[in-house]
C-alpha cells in the first residue's frame, strides 16, 4: 500500500543529467486550483515512473495529458484518485490536494475519494450485468438514493448526460456488455458521472473507438466541462487541441511543460514539447 | 548485386524443396496424434467392453417361485401381529416345507440340504419383508419368488464355463462328465438335477435385480447391494463439499486478493501446489492420527471419510479457484474500483461472479476425484464390511470404489459380476459430475 506521505520537498535529482528544465514547485493556473500536486514520485518497485510532477488542474476545464509512450502521463492520472494503490509494487511521495485537502493522507477513505474523484478507463469495461444496472452500481453501494424512483431519476439523468439515454431507453435491461464500443465508453461515462464526482479522469477514452464514436465522446467531454472537472490522457494530439483548455507534455516521467492548450501548440517554449507536436518522435 | 539468397529463381527452388520437407513434417505429426488417439481409444472401448459385458449381467437375478403357507403357529403363535414379533419370526421352515414339497423325491438328510441351498439364505427376508408389509397374510398360502443362490444364479446365466465344472447342466445332459472332483464342485450333481427340473417346469425366472441397488452389502452375492455403498458415498461427499467448497474459496480469494506478496505466501503457494500432488493414502493416515486418534471420532464413519477428502480435495479446489479469480480481466476490478467500491465490494459483487463457474467446475472436479478416491478411506476403517444401510454421516459405512474394492477380492462368483455393475454405477456417477461440470462452465461463460 502506498498511503505514506512525504513532505519532505528537498529531492536528490542530481544523478537525473536527462532532467529538463521544468516549473517544478510553481502554480501552472493562475487562478482557482481544483487539483494541486507538488513534487510527485511514483515509483514501481525500483524503476521511478514519475519525477517531481507539480501541476495544477483547474475546476471546470478539461486538462489534456500527452506525452510518447511510456511518459508515465497515465500513471500519474492514476495516482489522482489513488487507482495506483491496488498495484502492490506502486509507491507514491509528494503531495497531491483535492480542493486542498491531501488525498494520500491516512484519514482520506479511498472509497470516498473515488466517489469524488471518477475515472472512465482506456477500453470500455461496462460490467457484464444491464445497462441500468451498470449505472445504478455506484449511487446504489454508496447510499445515495433511498428509492427505486429515485434510482431511476439518477440513472436517467446519467444516461442522458451521457448522451445515451435516447439510444438505450428502450433496452434498459440489456446487458451493457452487448453495446457498440462508442456507446460501451458513454456508459462507462454515465456511470462515472451517476455518483457526482467532482473530477472525472479519463485515461485515453478513445484509444479504442472509431473516428466517428470517438467524435460522440469528445463532443461530450465538451459539455460535461460544463458541471466537471475533467483530465483527459490522449494520445492523440490532435485530441488535445480540439477539447482541451490546458495541456501538460510529459517525457520519460517529468512533467516538460505545462499551459493553455494553445500556447502549448502554437508556441510551445520547450524544444522537446516542439518536437512531439510537430511529429519529430513519439 | 546479389541478394542474400541467391537470385530469385534459386530462392524459389530451395524454398519447394524445403516447403516438401514441412508439408511432410506436419502430415507426420499429424499422424502420430490420431495414432495416439487411436490408441487412447481403443483402450476405452476394451475397457467399457470388458466392464459392461461382465457387468450387465448383475442386473438380472434369477428367482424360483414358491407357494409358501404362512402358518400362525410358526410365525405369530399368539396373534398378537406385533412388527417386533413378525421381525423375529421364523420363515426358514415355511421355506423349507415349500422347497421340500417341489422335490417329494428328497427324503434323505443330504438329498434335502441339497433341495434347502438351492434357494438364498436370504429367501427368509424376502417373505419376512412382505409379511411386515401386510400382516394379514399370516396364515394365508402365498406365491412368493425368492432368489436363486448365487451358484445356480451364476449357472443359469452361463457365467460359470460349462465345460470346467458345470456344464453337464448348461448342455442338459448327463452324459458330459465332469471335469471337477465331487467335493470340489460348487454343486452337486443332485442339485443340478434339481435345477434343470425347476427350469423344466418354469418356476425358474430370471428379473430384474432389485436387491442390487436396494441392498448393502452381504457375504451372499445374490444379496450383496451398491445401496448401503451409495448413501455412504453421498454423505462422505456431502461432508466433504460442505468444507473444502467455503475453506477454499475463501483460501483463494484469500490469497489471491488480499495476501501479499511475499515469501510467506510464495511458501505458502508452493505447498499448495505440493499438497496437490501427494499420494491420497497419505491423506489416510493423517485422517487415521488426527481424526481418529486423537479426536477419538468414529471409525467407518462418513464424516471422517469427508474430513480426508476435504484434505485431499482442498488443493485442487484452490487452485482452480484461484485460476477463476486470475481470469476475471483487471478491466472489471478497475471499473468497480473506480466508482468507488470497496476492495470487498468489488470482489464479492464483480470478481466472485464472474469466476464463480471455474470455481464450480474444479469443485465438481475435486468432488469426482473425492467419489472415486479409496486408499485414504482404507485408512480410517471405510473398509470394512458393513451391510447396514447407514442412516448418518456418523454411522459406520463404506463407499462405492471401496464396495468395488471389497467385492473384487471376494472368491465367489457372483461378486464378479457385481463388482463390473458397481464400476459401471460409479462411472455412471463420475460421467454425469463431469458433465454437469462442463455444462456449468459453457452456461455461464460470460463474454467481456
Amino acid at each position: 500500500m502506498s498511503d505514506e506521505q512525504h513532505t519532505e520537498s528537498a529531492h536528490d535529482h542530481a544523478q537525473d543529467h536527462a532532467r529538463p528544465d521544468t516549473t517544478a514547485g510553481k502554480p501552472t493556473v493562475d487562478g482557482p486550483v481544483k487539483v494541486a500536486s507538488r513534487h510527485v514520485d511514483v515509483f514501481y518497485g525500483e524503476k521511478q515512473a514519475i519525477k517531481d510532477v507539480s501541476l495544477d488542474i483547474a475546476p471546470n476545464e478539461v486538462t489534456a495529458f500527452i506525452g510518447p509512450s511510456g511518459c508515465g502521463k497515465s500513471t500519474f492520472l492514476r495516482a489522482l484518485n489513488r487507482m495506483n494503490d491496488i498495484i502492490d509494487i506502486c509507491r507514491v511521495t509528494g503531495d497531491i490536494r483535492l480542493d486542498g485537502d491531501d488525498i494520500y493522507d491516512r484519514r482520506v477513505d479511498v472509497v470516498q475519494l473515488r466517489a469524488r474523484v471518477g475515472m472512465v478507463f482506456q477500453k470500455p469495461n461496462p460490467f457484464p450485468k444491464s445497462i441500468y444496472e451498470n449505472v445504478a452500481y455506484g449511487p446504489r453501494i454508496h447510499g445515495l438514493v433511498a428509492h427505486k424512483d429515485e434510482l431511476d431519476e439518477i440513472v436517467h439523468t446519467s444516461l442522458d448526460r451521457a448522451g445515451l439515454l435516447n439510444e438505450v431507453k428502450d433496452r434498459l435491461e440489456t446487458p451493457g456488455t452487448g453495446l457498440s464500443g462508442g456507446q460501451q465508453q458513454r456508459l462507462c461515462i454515465a456511470r462515472a458521472i451517476a455518483v457526482s464526482p467532482e473530477v472525472i479522469l479519463m485515461d485515453e477514452p478513445c484509444s479504442a473507438l472509431d473516428p466517428i464514436a470517438t467524435a460522440k465522446i469528445e463532443e461530450l467531454i465538451d459539455e460535461l466541462r460544463e458541471n466537471y472537472t475533467i483530465v483527459i490522457v490522449t494520445h492523440s494530439m490532435q485530441q488535445a487541441a480540439r477539447v482541451s483548455q490546458r495541456t501538460a507534455f510529459f517525457h520519460l516521467g517529468h512533467l516538460v511543460e505545462m499551459g493553455d492548450t494553445e500556447t502549448i501548440f502554437t508556441n510551445p517554449e520547450h524544444r522537446l514539447t516542439q518536437g512531439y507536436i510537430t511529429g519529430r518522435f513519439g | 548485386m546479389t541478394p542474400p539468397s541467391g537470385s530469385p529463381a534459386t530462392a524459389t527452388e530451395k524454398m519447394r524443396a524445403s516447403l516438401k520437407r514441412r508439408y511432410a513434417a506436419e502430415r507426420r505429426f499429424q499422424a502420430y496424434g490420431i495414432v495416439a488417439i487411436l490408441l487412447a481409444l481403443g483402450m476405452l472401448v476394451t475397457l467399457f467392453a470388458t466392464i459392461i459385458s461382465t457387468g450387465t449381467s448383475a442386473f438380472v437375478q434369477h428367482t424360483v417361485r414358491l407357494d409358501v403357507t404362512l402358518f400362525p403357529q410358526d410365525i405369530d403363535p399368539d396373534g398378537t401381529r406385533d412388527p417386533a414379533v413378525l421381525r423375529r419370526a421364523n420363515y426358514q421352515t415355511t421355506i423349507n416345507d415349500a422347497l421340500y414339497s417341489l422335490f417329494p423325491e428328497a427324503t434323505s438328510r443330504q438329498d434335502r440340504r441339497a433341495v434347502r441351498d438351492l434357494v438364498s439364505s436370504g429367501a427368509n427376508f424376502v417373505v419376512r419383508d412382505m409379511v411386515l408389509a401386510d400382516p394379514s397374510l399370516v396364515g394365508q398360502r402365498i406365491s412368493v419368488r425368492v432368489p436363486l443362490a448365487s451358484e445356480f444364479d451364476q449357472v443359469l446365466k452361463g457365467n460359470v464355463d460349462p465345460a470346467v465344472d458345470l456344464g453337464v447342466i448348461r448342455e442338459a445332459s448327463t452324459s458330459v462328465p465332469w471335469s471337477l472332483p465331487p467335493d470340489e464342485r460348487l454343486i452337486s450333481e443332485t442339485q443340478a438335477d434339481y435345477l434343470q427340473q425347476l427350469v423344466r417346469q418354469g418356476e425358474i425366472e430370471g428379473s430384474f435385480n432389485r436387491w442390487f441397488f436396494t441392498n448393502g452389502d452381504s457375504r451372499q452375492p445374490e444379496l450383496a447391494g451398491i445401496w448401503g455403498a451409495a448413501v455412504g458415498s453421498f454423505f462422505t461427499l456431502v461432508v466433504t463439499l460442505a468444507l473444502s467448497f467455503p475453506i477454499g474459496v475463501a483460501a483463494a480469494v484469500y490469497l489471491e486478493e488480499f495476501a501479499p506478496k511475499n515469501r510467506w505466501t510464495d511458501i505458502i503457494e508452493v505447498n499448495i501446489n505440493n499438497l496437490a500432488a501427494v499420494p491420497s493414502i497419505v491423506f489416510g493416515l493423517l485422517g487415521l492420527a488426527v481424526f481418529l486418534q486423537f479426536f477419538g471420532l468414529p471409525r467407518s464413519a462418513p464424516v471422517v471419510g469427508g474430513l480426508v477428502l476435504t484434505l485431499m480435495t482442498l488443493p485442487t479446489i484452490i487452485i482452480a479457484s484461484r485460476a477463476a479469480l486470475k481470469s476475471v480481466p483487471p478491466s472489471i476490478r478497475e471499473a468497480a474500483l473506480g466508482v468507488g467500491a470497496s476492495k470487498l465490494q468489488t470482489i464479492t459483487h464483480h470478481v466472485l461472479p464472474l469466476a464463480m463457474p471455474g470455481m464450480l467446475t474444479g469443485t465438481i472436479i475435486g468432488m469426482a476425484q473425492a467419489l472415486g478416491e479409496t486408499a485414504p478411506l482404507l485408512m480410517i476403517g471405510m473398509v470394512a464390511f458393513v451391510v447396514d444401510i447407514p442412516g448418518s454421516p456418523l454411522d459406520s459405512a463404506t463407499v462405492l470404489p471401496v464396495q468395488i474394492f471389497l467385492w473384487s477380492d471376494s472368491p465367489e462368483r457372483g461378486f464378479t459380476e457385481r463388482t463390473s455393475a458397481a464400476i459401471m454405477c460409479l462411472l455412471g456417477f463420475l460421467i454425469f459430475m463431469n458433465a454437469a461440470a462442463v455444462l456449468l462452465r459453457k452456461r455461464f461463460e460470460r463474454r467481456w
